[in-house]
């Protein structure tokens, strides 16, 4: 007997018939013929197998290559732009090949003709650096294969840090951009299709920048693309949980149409070479200073032979006079620190009140209106390609539009 | 008509919201608002592939490949889980509590473990796409007029949005818990089927926890008769139209049946279809020449043997030949002749015989035509072929909605299995012994009215009355609690307090609990029952206030409103002959005494009841 099975359950004189689905909390879960769910107490139910279940094979679509269309290549990391849903079973399945995306966005095939690339299939919170790495080769063998602009699909919780790491590890000729889904694909109301689309419009643009395209608002009007260093995930659960903090998104893509509206400066098509520096130094950290938290964590750090530290400060960049010493005591010990802040919106600025001046005689590095995040990735980037000192300067440095010299940006888009 | 003969069997499906603190799947008020209360908008298309669908009707095909947009309305009393943006809650308490009790009531077996469902919806009507909805129980039968009627399930779900207008939905009804009872088809006669849904009806409201009012409860029908087809009827508001309703649906199969047999005595055939732009090019029927001239096309579809019979009457105002424009009118048509209807509309005798000629018809032969653009056009015969063939075999299946005057129009097909599979955000619930042990079924409403005659003396009118009512728990709380007269607070609870609803006083804020101290009260005598309306009233204004406090401001206070009634009978005692020769009008003098006495004690309109009683009184003796 197993799930997908045809069976009859007896019990207590009553019986019920349906496809046998995945047990839960204990309990025979039957799929009856109305299509409903029922859980029935094992205790005393007899269960007889009326017709084994066999899977069909899938039928599948081939693609065809459409003339005068662009070639945009899409790598799955794991966010299930596309999935299925089996009604016989309930089971989702993501699909990742362009054939299976195309078929369930049929949208998609009048913007362009496609390659896939299954990289890996990993919640977005499981995701390490070492994935970032591979993503960028990746992305840099589909843009050398001829790619006119690439589609990242990833889980949402931490697409953030890896539009950044991208930012910073390819210099691309071509679009690089980021999608995801806030509602799962397997449901009629999904943002994946207005997302999907969008995405494409501006994978085909002349936007040559590594950014992330999702919801702009609520509605299924508008998708924003962000810059992919100047990104956060600011909602939990609402399709429009995406935001540029401290800067204003690169444009807006309107849906159904596909229109792109500029709002900012961005590198265009072709203006640079293609190239890679796909290396990070692992041994770095964020932390979030907190009234009353211990500085014995910055030790914990020094001792474990990290060599960067971002520090998530209070309001302009401060922490506890109490920790000061033992930063002094990492930046001495070649431990390149950064001030960054909770507040997120806004310039770190330690000359203002004597806890920030104490930090910048310690040694610490201000992050300008960097979001801690990237702050941190920017940190594993500069100390695997650069020498300390030099790590220590670029970092206050915009090399990939993480920092905004001026702080610009009008009550539309946050502050 | 002999329904037995004709082999009736009907069945019921009703949707009952129930009374809850909350929705089903969120904490949010279940409560219907103003659509101009609404605070903000937002709109989404809905993705669904057809295949996924399992449809072949087109209509429902368009809903998805459409891209059509879809509007919600929000209030201050919905949330982002009825705006698709946060994972719903787990399934309320309080709705299943009272799901089970209705199961238990109709002697159902509830399921172990309870599993909340996705069922695909692209009608707009659901943010998600799809309606949440969970199986509570199986197998279980009520009995009406000494026969078993079987209920197989009952289901817990979501109420969908509401529709305002075209693609419009406002948010309020969204998430509003329903439960939803199937019999099945055993019922075999219209007035069998009333009386069934009667007593569904009774037993939801015997529970005292479902909602009442316009569109709180839902009743879908369907009916077949030996021959016939199942056909499902959508959206029959009034119970009063469900017998006229079963009764229209018996004969339209009858005649469609009476319809297929004269067809197949005749040798009826479906013919071709053929182009006719031409023959009717200088034609003076105005909306054929406007539909050419957008650009249209006529087509022309010959039905061997069909002659007379598209204009025969099915029921009152629904013709064999609706039946063939209704689905036409699905594929994007406008409408459709036919030659049982012709010359007409400005089409001549002439042209008509210039089509039977072109068509090659015969004495016995109908021809329809249709004028649309060309893809209309064809789709919309497509249609029209496929209902005349199966004019030849029967009664098709289908949906259909109920109308106003108990008939009915075509809707869709029937819909295929139900494409469902399991709301993954919301864990199952165990249904443990100790839930089912809690629930206690309440008396019938049927049964109470007896027992109110007998045990407080209720005649037949009040005793129907408060058992029928929402408050008839309340009745007896007070009853059992207090000694007071039972007549008199049936009075208070379903004529003054309706009276100052209407008098815009706002009931609702007053809970359970301010009613009981307010019977302790009247019981205790600290007020006149004459005083109710004005204590209830001032009471739904402050309810925040306890009791002594709306009698203090009211100023009646234990023995004052004695005082007061002592006194004026006593005053209109003594001016009786004055009260009698200026009957009514003696009123102000009176209480201008009256108030000098009792000014800043009692409300000056308690004092005029008072004294108005009391002025009757006197001109009645005559």
């Amino acid at each position: 007997m197993k799930e997908g099975d045809r069976v009859i359950v007896r019990k207590e004189g009553k019986i019920y018939e349906g496809i046998l689905m995945p047990e839960r909390d204990g309990f025979i879960v039957l799929k009856l013929d109305n299509g409903y769910n029922i859980g029935i107490n094992p205790e005393g139910a007899e269960i007889e197998v009326l017709e084994e279940f066999r899977s069909q094979e899938v039928r599948k679509e081939v693609l065809e290559e459409r003339d005068g269309l662009p070639l945009i290549s899409i790598v799955s990391t794991g966010g299930t732009i596309a999935s299925k849903v089996d009604y016989r079973t309930g089971a989702v399945t993501a699909k990742f090949s362009p054939e299976e995306i195309l078929e369930l966005i049929p949208e998609m095939k009048e913007l362009a003709n496609y390659r896939g690339r299954s990289l890996f299939n990993i919640l977005s919170e499981n995701m390490r650096p070492e994935n970032w790495v591979q993503m960028a080769k990746a992305v840099y063998e589909e843009i050398k294969n001829g790619a006119y602009g690439v589609i990242i699909t990833h889980g949402t919780d931490t697409m953030g840090y890896s539009s950044a790491a991208l930012s910073f590890m390819l210099r691309t000729p071509v679009p690089v951009v980021f999608v995801g889904a806030q509602r799962s694909a397997d449901r009629p109301s999904s943002d994946n299709v207005v997302n999907a689309v969008c995405s494409t419009h501006v994978a085909k643009s002349n936007i040559a920048e590594v950014v992330v395209a999702m919801h702009h608002t609520t509605s299924d009007d508008l998708v924003a693309v962000h810059r992919g260093t100047k990104v956060r995930k600011m909602h939990m659960s609402r399709r429009d949980a995406f935001k540029s903090i401290n800067a204003t998104p690169v444009a807006l893509v309107e849906y159904p149409s596909g229109k792109i509206k500029v709002l900012g400066d961005y590198v265009k098509r072709n203006e640079r070479e293609l190239e890679i520096y796909p290396k990070l130094e692992e041994k770095c950290a964020l932390l979030k200073f907190f009234p009353g938290s211990p500085p014995e964590i910055i030790d914990f750090f020094i001792e474990r032979g990290y060599r960067g530290i971002v520090i998530e400060g209070t309001g302009l960049g401060h922490v506890s006079a109490e920790w000061i010493p033992h930063i002094k005591e990492a930046v001495e010990s070649g431990v390149l620190v950064t001030m960054t802040s909770q507040c997120l919106f806004g310039r770190v600025c330690d000359r203002v009140y004597d806890t920030g001046r104490d930090l910048l005689r310690a040694g610490v590095v201000e992050a300008e209106d960097m979001l801690p995040e990237t702050a941190l990735v920017k940190s594993m980037w500069l100390l695997a390609h650069y020498d300390l000192e030099e790590a220590k300067r670029l970092m206050k440095v915009n090399l990939v539009g993480e920092i905004n010299p001026r702080s610009t940006g009008g009550a539309e888009f946050g502050f | 008509m002999d329904f037995k003969k004709l082999g009736l069997r009907a069945g019921l499906e009703i949707h009952q919201q129930l009374k809850t603190k909350e929705k089903l799947f969120c904490r949010c008020p279940p409560e219907m608002r103003d659509f101009e209360e609404s605070s903000y908008q937002f709109f989404r298309y809905l993705h669904a592939t057809p295949s996924e669908l399992g449809e072949v009707d087109v209509a429902a095909e368009e809903e998805v490949s459409l891209r059509r947009k879809y509007s919600y309305f929000g209030y201050d009393s919905t949330c982002l889980i009825e705006n698709d943006e946060e994972p719903p809650k787990e399934l309320d308490r309080e709705s299943l509590e009272i799901a089970l009790m209705i199961a238990k009531m109709m002697n159902m077996q509830i399921v172990d473990q309870i599993h909340v469902m996705r069922k695909i919806v692209v009608d707009g009507s659901n943010t998600t796409g799809f309606q949440r909805t969970a199986l509570i129980a199986l197998d279980g039968y009520i009995e009406v007029d000494g026969k078993k009627i079987r209920i197989p399930s009952l289901c817990l779900e979501e109420d969908a949005a509401q529709r305002i207008e075209g693609d419009n939905f406002s948010l309020d009804r969204l998430g509003i818990p329903l439960v939803e009872i199937s019999t099945a088809p055993d019922m075999e006669s219209p007035e069998e089927v009333r009386k069934v849904a009667e007593r569904i009806g009774e037993i939801l409201r015997s529970t005292g926890r479902v909602r009442r009012g316009l569109g709180t409860i839902r009743q879908d029908v369907n009916v077949s008769i030996s021959d016939g087809a199942r056909i499902e009827i959508k959206g029959v508001q009034e119970l009063e139209m469900l017998e006229e309703i079963v009764r229209l649906e018996a004969k339209r199969q009858l005649e469609l049946l009476r319809i297929r047999d004269e067809l197949r005595r005749r040798g009826a055939s479906v013919g071709d279809v053929k182009e006719v732009t031409e023959l009717f090019k200088n034609t003076k029927s105005k909306i054929l020449r406007r539909k050419v001239e957008e650009g249209g096309i006529v087509l022309a579809l010959l039905l061997r043997g069909f002659s007379g019979l598209l204009g025969r009457e099915l029921i009152p105002g629904l013709r064999f030949g609706t039946e063939i424009a209704d689905r036409m009118r699905r594929r994007g048509a406008g409408g459709c002749f036919h030659t049982d209807e012709l010359p007409g509309y400005g089409i001549t005798e002439d042209e008509v015989t210039k089509l039977r000629e072109f068509m090659n018809a015969q004495e016995n032969d109908a021809i329809l035509i249709i004028a649309e653009k060309r893809e209309i056009a064809e789709k919309a015969m497509e249609a029209a072929i496929k209902r005349c063939k199966e004019a030849l075999q029967g009664v098709p299946e289908e949906t259909r909605r109920a109308m106003e005057d108990g008939t009915t129009r075509y809707m869709r097909p029937l819909p295929g299995a139900a494409r469902m599979y399991p709301e993954t955000d919301i864990p199952p619930v165990k249904i443990t012994r100790e839930m089912l042990e809690n629930i206690k079924i309440p008396e019938l409403i049927s049964e109470a009215e007896e027992r109110f005659k007998k045990e407080y003396g209720l005649n037949e009118e009040l005793a129907r009355k408060i058992a029928r009512s929402e408050n008839r728990f309340l009745f007896e709380r007070v009853v059992k609690e207090f000694e007071i007269s039972p007549q008199l607070v049936v009075r208070v609870i379903e004529e003054i307090i309706p009276q100052i609803r209407r008098e815009g006083a706002k009931v609702e804020s007053l809970s359970e609990e301010h009613f009981m101290s307010f019977f302790k009260a009247m019981s205790e005598g600290r007020f006149a029952k004459e005083a109710s309306d004005e204590i209830l009233m001032k009471w739904c204004e402050k309810p925040e206030n306890d009791l002594t406090e709306i009698l203090e401001e009211l100023g009646i206070k234990g023995g004052t409103f004695e005082e007061l009634k002592k006194f004026v009978k006593k005053l209109v005692e003594e001016r009786k002959d004055f009260v009698k020769e200026r009957g009514e009008r003696a009123f102000s003098p009176l209480m201008g005494m009256v108030m000098k006495e009792f000014r800043g004690k009692v409300d000056g309109k308690i004092v005029s009841e008072v004294l108005k009683e009391e002025i009757r009184k006197v001109l009645e003796e005559g």
